[in-house]
């Protein structure tokens, strides 16, 4: 099937206002009369799901959570971008779509990115109408922030909880849905499968966890938000539960998959402790602002902290590395993520890392606190050759700017991060890639649609910060809302759909076959003993540099695994209890797929953009080569095996903004 | 280290449950409490027994998901932190720690550690929201500014994670700081008050509703609140029921 | 407003104010009998007037029977409501980490309270009430046929606290009392609504006046014993 990615015509301001203009509109009194699926409600499915309630559609919503409210989006700290321009600093839709296609290092679909940016706006209106906290300035007006790489103030933040503040917005939006009955909540219910009747997509198959009950839900048309695969490479900053079973099920039954080597490496995370880790926790980008990264120069000096005789405080400044600036003297400390990311790693695989792991890096504030010490010192009238008192003035800054991060470092790591440097190693944050979606949102199986972070079209190969929050929001409150309607408009008559037919039989017995195979292997090894090791594979060899050899390595070993989990996992229990390794098994089992096609598309995409490095691909200097001739999107068909997926490329073109190389030196 | 724990362990809803005793060696004090907790369910799987059931997913101590009583303390003995975050130099080799569910009768147990607190969702669905429809202008974000230290009360508010600790932790199960700080945070922001009164009287009387006690200002919640929300969050909400009292 | 006490918190906000208007109640008894030490005559005549002035006796006394009676009533059905809200106790439960022993057995102190009440209207009150409505003798005299004989009140008082097991129950009732109004001062405020920046400076009045109150009576109950 050729890609019809459905750009509308015209010109790219008027585009978002022409389809809505023409699209196909259902009557309020026929809205009554449909039903909707929303798997995932964190910031995308919940917005969807309150909207399209209010519209007047019948919601059926899922999530595997307790509740709605602890959807992972919920982790997101910095903040939500808007082009609003309160600050008067120049910002405008343009830009705010120029920066992403940019940052997105133009892997990104124009259209798609420029309507972001348009309805980016409308997201801080609505969300202040319905309550949210955001931050405010004396004058009571809402203050903002500048997030990595741009050149404006226009991000919308919460103190560190905006993704926490936002969900709630949305939630409070589905309550009040829940409460008129417009919206049926099945919570503690995961989706195994979706069913497809004549060519739609017209159910799900779930499974209620608390009872173990397979469940048939019938629709007029399926939404996933089910989010990001990160968890894939089993330590990352996403939560325990987040998985790609949703994803990867659509995709078995004729959905595209995007991109999916496309991955976000976090510079700042707090470093792995011990083979117990079973998180990752991030530390604000913020940080960089203030803090040098270094490791030692030497050897020697690097073994010595390691064994606890040498204090990083008492190396000399001659005898550290400040890579980041050496390397990138224009920017420095401040490149972006994915620069920031490969660079700790080149360090740590070259033996520097400063943890017994050898996978830490040096995050310092000591000369912050000396800088800030010095001017306050001098707006104090004090000494300002006392190095003590202006250290400690310094340190009174930086906590009033990031107290509550040193806080949470501290009790992770029990080191004080005002004595001794914090020690940061890169984590796996956020999946570029996902389910393929045309211009409305549709994936390539009619009626079944993806939003947020499940879908690939708004973040190129590199994601800005700021913009996850801002995409889920934009797809639930305002794009899908218009778009489904144009799908939904032919199904006015079509009635209810029965959960009797044969492809529900069908879908239903395929789920129930998994389930049953997997309580009654008997094998010997738990499912994290399988997870742990596909991690491994996964960020060695398809982690932050990447090349052929590792890659085919890995499309082996994970079939090899995947062959030996169906053998030998163990899963205690039943099937028709509350069995979390029961749901862990099946998660994985779709982990141990995906991880192959996502191998496979790292190795057929021979250059390096943003998150995706291929260590043939590299300027002579070390920096990632993009190539024109992979200015497309891969969308990958799955045929059978992951390894017989076949590659469908979308062509991706830039009228409005010259295709650029970027670079921090 | 070494520990003794003492676990609530409970096969279904309606089994009776009884306190299993698990010995667990080699303990390090870099894990998380939750860590600790894996290492044993793994232990468990390998000798083929069933693992033991607990809520959890962030595990950086924002989704509210974690909900232990750990030693006679919702989330255990450290101050402002959900159970993810507890670190296991909290504790000493030789220690024995009881690990028990959530305990009141609105958040009936699932599963061992697991509890229903579905309750809180439909004390929110009963007015927990402000009435605006998804148009995206009902008016400029800008249009009506806000005190500042409303809007930062108003957010201290909303920092709850509903997590259930102020429940667990109450002598009465009383669910009045979960119930307050929504209460709090629309009742501060002028976009709430124009459905201050109906929302304090639908919420308080779901609340009711669904069995959670009734407050006697112990503020054991304010104390163990993993986000810090404070009682005056109970004292607005008093007064805003009083007033919406006298006004329905 | 109607079924206000049906709801939780129109039952904490009942039960703060019989609370507050107790312990005004409790200020009042207090500042009469402390006279006693100082002033015989004194508190004989007040004592006096309150015992037959009929705005207290007919309007004020059954108000605050009323405040008692209803301040236990609700008390004792909070207690079972919330022990039904949570019918599975802990194993282990530290609540010493997060509140105070005052505030978790208010039920105890309480009941503790009730006791000493049914000893102290069984020494004053019920012998007070026989005298004046059963034989009819509203004079206060100690005998009613001698004008000359001076008011029974305080002869009546200091008969009393001549038994020393007497003493002992009236001060560690005292003790109980002042553990209840540790919390239910302030927990008193907070019911009715009243946290803000004065609460810092009323926790402290509420120290000093569930401590001050029941020492005094504490101090009344042993003058009167050891000076007999």
């Amino acid at each position: 099937m050729a890609l019809d990615s459905k750009i509308p015509q015209g010109p790219i301001a008027d585009k978002w206002t022409n389809h809505k203009n023409k699209i196909n509109l259902v009557n309020p009194a026929n809205k009554r009369l449909i039903d909707v699926i929303i798997v995932g409600t964190g910031l995308a499915g919940g917005s969807a799901a309150a909207t399209l309630a209010e519209l007047g559609y019948n919601v059926k919503a899922f999530c595997f959570q307790d509740s709605p409210r602890r959807a992972h989006s919920i982790a997101a700290q910095g903040g939500i971008n808007a082009a609003k321009n309160y600050q008067g600093d120049g910002d405008s839709t343009y830009r705010l779509f120029y920066d992403t296609v940019k940052g997105g290092d133009y892997r990104s679909r124009e259209s798609n990115v420029h309507r972001l940016a348009e309805v980016s706006t409308n997201i801080i209106d609505q969300c202040v109408a319905q309550g949210v906290p955001f931050a405010r300035d004396y004058g009571g007006l809402l203050d903002n922030r500048s997030f990595g790489g741009v050149l404006v103030s226009r991000t919308f933040y919460a103190k560190g909880q905006t993704g926490q503040q936002l969900l709630l917005g949305a939630y409070s939006a589905m309550n009040r849905q829940i409460g008129r009955g417009k919206i049926k909540m099945h919570t503690r219910h995961e989706m195994l499968d979706v069913v497809i009747v004549d060519g739609k997509a017209r159910g799900i198959i779930a499974r209620n966890l608390v009872t173990g009950e397979i469940e048939r839900h019938s629709a007029h048309a399926v939404v996933l938000g089910t989010g990001g695969y990160g968890n894939a490479f089993y330590l990352s900053t996403y939560a325990m539960g987040s998985n790609v079973t949703a994803a990867w099920k659509a995709h078995k039954r004729g959905a595209y998959f995007a991109n999916p080597c496309y991955t976000q490496i976090h510079p700042t995370c707090i470093p792995v402790s011990g083979d117990h880790q079973s998180k990752l926790t991030l530390m604000s980008e913020s940080l960089r602002n203030d803090g040098r990264i270094w490791v030692p120069k030497h050897k020697k000096d690097v073994e010595a902290i390691r064994d606890g005789s040498l204090k990083p405080t008492q190396l000399a400044e001659d005898d550290r590395d400040y890579y980041l600036e050496r390397r990138y003297p224009a920017f420095g400390n401040l490149v972006p993520r994915d620069v920031a990311s490969r660079a700790a790693k080149e360090r740590c695989d070259a033996g520097y890392g400063v943890n017994k792991t050898g996978e830490a890096v040096y995050l310092d504030f000591a000369s912050a606190f000396m800088r800030y010490g010095k001017e306050q010192a001098h707006v104090k009238g004090l000494d300002e050759d006392d190095a003590i008192l202006i250290r400690k003035l310094g340190q009174e800054i930086v906590k009033n700017k990031y107290g509550n991060l040193f806080q949470m470092y501290e009790k992770i790591v029990d080191q004080n991060p005002y004595e001794t440097p914090m020690m940061i190693y890169p984590a796996v944050h956020y999946t570029m890639g996902g389910i393929w979606v045309d211009y409305n949102l549709m994936t390539t199986v009619p009626g079944l649609y993806a939003i947020g972070e499940a879908n690939f079209s708004d973040h190129g190969a590199n994601r800005l910060g700021a913009s996850a929050l801002m995409q889920g929001l934009a797809d639930g409150y305002f794009v899908l809302p218009y778009t489904i309607g144009d799908y939904l408009a032919d199904d006015i008559r079509t009635g209810p759909i029965s959960i009797d037919s044969k492809e529900f039989d069908e879908a239903e017995k395929s789920a129930t076959e998994i389930i049953d195979k997997l309580v009654n292997n008997n094998g010997t090894h738990s499912v994290d003993y399988f997870h742990k090791k596909l991690g491994k594979i996964m960020w060695n060899k398809c982690g932050m540099a990447r090349n052929e050899k590792d890659l085919k390595e890995a499309i082996t070993e994970i079939a090899e695994l995947r062959e030996e989990f169906w053998k030998d996992v163990k899963i205690p229990g039943e099937a028709n209890e509350y069995n979390e390794e029961l749901a862990k098994a099946g998660r994985v089992a779709d982990f141990l797929e995906l991880g192959e096609l996502f191998a496979k598309d790292a190795l057929v995409r021979e250059e390096s953009a943003g998150g995706h490095f291929r260590d043939e691909y590299q300027t002579p200097e070390g920096e990632a080569m993009r190539r024109k001739e992979f200015q497309f999107v891969s969308a990958w068909e799955f045929k059978g095996e992951p390894k017989d997926a076949v590659l469908h490329k979308e062509d991706l073109v830039y009228e409005n903004i010259e295709v650029k190389e970027r670079s921090y030196k | 280290m070494n520990l003794t724990l003492k676990i609530w362990r409970q096969k279904g809803a309606n089994d009776k449950g009884k306190i299993v005793d698990y010995p667990i060696t080699e303990v390090s004090p870099d894990m998380s409490f939750l860590e600790m907790l894996d290492v044993l369910n793994q232990e468990l799987i390998e000798k083929g027994e069933e693992p033991v059931a607990f809520d959890h997913d962030c595990r950086e101590g924002i989704c509210g998901s974690c909900s232990m009583f750990v030693n006679g303390q919702a989330h255990g003995p450290d101050s402002m932190v959900t159970v993810c975050q507890l670190h296991m130099r909290s504790f000493k080799d030789g220690d024995t720690i009881f690990i028990e569910p959530w305990r009141a009768t609105a958040f009936p147990v699932i599963k061992d550690l697991i509890v229903d607190r579905s309750a809180f969702d439909r004390i929110q669905q009963a007015g927990g929201f402000i009435s605006v429809n998804t148009s995206g202008n009902t008016q400029d974000a800008n249009a009506i500014p806000i005190d500042k230290h409303d809007a930062d009360t108003a957010f201290d508010a909303a920092t709850c994670i509903g997590c259930g600790a102020c429940v667990a932790s109450c002598k009465n199960s009383s669910a009045m700081l979960f119930v307050s700080a929504k209460v709090s945070q629309f009742a501060l922001l002028p976009q709430g008050k124009v459905e201050a009164t109906d929302r304090v009287l639908n919420m308080v009387k779901q609340m009711d509703d669904e069995g959670f006690g009734n407050c006697t200002n112990t503020g054991a919640c304010e104390v163990e609140c993993p986000k810090g929300i404070s009682l005056e969050n109970i004292a607005r909400m008093n007064r805003e029921y009083l007033s919406a009292s006298l006004k329905g | 407003m109607s079924g206000i006490l049906n709801s939780s918190i129109g039952r904490k906000f009942a039960m703060a104010l019989s609370a507050l208007f107790l312990m005004v109640f409790l200020l009042q008894h207090f500042s009469i009998n402390i006279l006693s030490v100082f002033s015989p005559d004194i508190f004989n005549d007040v004592s006096h007037f309150m015992g037959t002035f009929w705005v207290i006796q007919y309007l004020l006394q059954p108000v605050l029977i009323l405040g008692v009676v209803f301040h236990f009533v609700m008390g004792f059905v909070l207690e079972i409501k919330n022990n039904k809200a949570r019918q599975i106790s802990y194993a282990k439960n530290n609540g010493g980490a997060n509140s105070s022993w005052m505030s978790r057995n208010m039920i105890w102190s309480g009941l503790a309270i009730l006791g000493f009440m049914g000893l102290h209207f069984y020494d004053f009150w019920f012998p007070e009430i026989s005298i004046k409505f059963i034989d009819g003798d509203m004079s206060g005299l100690i005998d009613p046929n001698n004008a000359e004989s001076g008011y029974r009140y305080l002869e009546h008082l200091q008969h009393k606290f001549v038994d020393g097991w007497r003493v002992v129950l009236y001060v560690i009732s005292f003790v109980f009392l002042a553990l209840h109004l540790l919390h239910g001062f302030n927990s008193a405020f907070q019911s009715v609504g009243a946290n803000n920046k004065y609460t810092k400076g009323l926790i402290g009045f509420g120290k000093v006046y569930a401590i001050g109150i029941p020492l005094g009576f504490i101090f009344i109950a042993l003058f009167h014993f050891f000076n007999h």
